[in-house]
């Protein structure tokens, strides 16, 4: 079948088999391979990406799901434009040293990304509430959850500029 | 995954004609049970029936003494809806404690409750509460529509369209999960309503059940000391890897004055 929509603020049409998942199709058809498959059972989140803005795991989301939506993948994620620098929550990741092997990173900040969206002023807890359905298995998430409250600030202060 | 064909009906009716007339076709809702179970190939069926382009099945209503909430709505929606917070708080929390952020922009109630899993966490809510599912052909009171482990009152080609919950007088939930599935370990239920209150039971046996002896003596006092010396019987409760019927059953007391409290906050 065919579906049309909206990737990393581009017009995209593909042809899919029904049975395809999101996470096949951005890194075997559409060759995104930053949003990564980690157990492929719902739990891990090393592939959520947003479907109209909301934080959904890729590796549990058909297709067809797609289709007059938008989608927004890790490689979607910017700074301010012309400013040449990361989003600030990746900033605030490295900054911090939020990550050690990479891997459910970019789970991560697509999660991050969507809770620091959702609420403007997060709380230690509603971080790590927030942060259930990503699993992390090298820093024991402690400068996770800084960074994804510094980085949480940093995005509600660029807006505000 | 084995392949299969994809109908997205945009009317009722032609989604229960589809579900009917293809031999061991699907119903898909959020796909959070779903897709999983395709994946794992427990389940093959020749074609999914898509109920997202069905659009009267989104939203929540206020009915003033009830709160009818259409079978799609996303659980991250019931659990940030100021509606549900104002009128019952309880089920707002139940739903914003399923599974994790991303479960909950696509897990649907009625997908929920179709699915009947015995450790989630709406049925609880539903059978708590006295709420009424309604189907693309009747209406099912509650206590008349879990039947047991992923069983329910519902007939072949029957659609959830909505839920109605009375709002209650007090309310609220507290569930013991299970820490890598976030499901239910145990999670109990506890509505006070005008004649009563009603105790459900999820994640400790084999479907959501109430507890008739906690219920009368909540309606005496509404206070978690009311229930603190009452344990549930071992007998039919479930036994696995994650925990022994002893426990679960020691879990309930624990948990349902633990909503007790909830509801009083």
């Amino acid at each position: 079948m065919q579906i049309s929509f909206t990737l990393n603020g581009r017009p995209t049409t593909v042809d899919v088999e029904p049975a395809t998942l999101v996470a096949e199709l951005l890194r075997e058809q559409l060759n995104l391979t930053g949003t990564h498959i980690g157990c492929d059972t719902s739990q891990c989140g090393a592939c959520v990406v947003h479907l109209d803005g909301l934080p959904v795991k890729s590796c549990t989301l058909l297709a067809p799901a797609l289709d007059g939506a938008s989608l927004l993948t890790i490689e979607g994620l910017q700074g301010a434009p012309g400013s040449n620098r990361m989003h600030p929550m990746q900033e605030a990741f490295r900054e911090h040293h939020g990550l050690q092997c990479g891997f459910c990173t970019p789970g991560m900040l697509m999660t991050a990304v969507a809770l620091a969206t959702e609420k403007p002023n997060l709380t230690e807890a509603d971080v790590r509430h927030g942060l259930e359905g990503n699993i992390c298995r090298c820093t024991g998430y402690q400068n996770i959850v800084v960074s994804v409250m510094v980085g949480a600030a940093a995005m509600h202060a660029a807006k505000g500029e | 995954m084995k392949p299969f064909a994809y109908h997205q009906p945009d009317q009722i009716p032609d989604a229960a004609k589809l579900l009917t007339s293809i031999e061991d076709s699907k119903l898909v809702a959020g796909g959070m049970t779903l897709i999983p179970t395709l994946k794992q190939r427990l389940a093959n069926p020749p074609a999914l029936v898509d109920l997202s382009k069905l659009g009267s099945l989104k939203g929540i209503t206020d009915d003033g003494a009830t709160i009818t909430i259409g079978a799609m709505t996303p659980h991250a929606v019931v659990a940030a809806s100021k509606v549900v917070q104002a009128k019952i708080p309880g089920l707002a929390a139940l739903a914003s404690m399923i599974g994790d952020p991303a479960v909950r922009s696509r897990g649907t109630i009625g997908g929920s409750v179709a699915n009947n899993d015995p450790a989630a966490d709406y049925p609880a809510g539903v059978l708590g509460l006295g709420a009424t599912v309604i189907t693309s052909a009747r209406e099912i009171a509650a206590d008349k529509f879990f039947l047991g482990l992923f069983e329910t009152a519902l007939e072949p080609g029957e659609i959830i369209t909505a839920i109605r919950f009375p709002v209650p007088l007090k309310a609220g939930y507290a569930k013991f999960k299970a820490p890598a599935s976030r499901y239910a370990l145990v999670g109990v239920f506890v509505a006070k309503i005008t004649d009563g209150v009603r105790v459900a039971v999820t994640g400790a046996g084999p479907g959501v059940f109430r507890v008739p002896p906690m219920e009368a003596a909540l309606s005496g006092n509404f206070d978690p000391s009311a229930i603190a010396a009452i344990k549930i019987d071992n007998d039919g409760l479930t036994s696995d890897i994650h925990a022994e019927a002893d426990y679960r059953a020691h879990l309930v007391t624990v948990m349902a004055k633990r909503a007790v409290d909830a509801a009083l906050s």
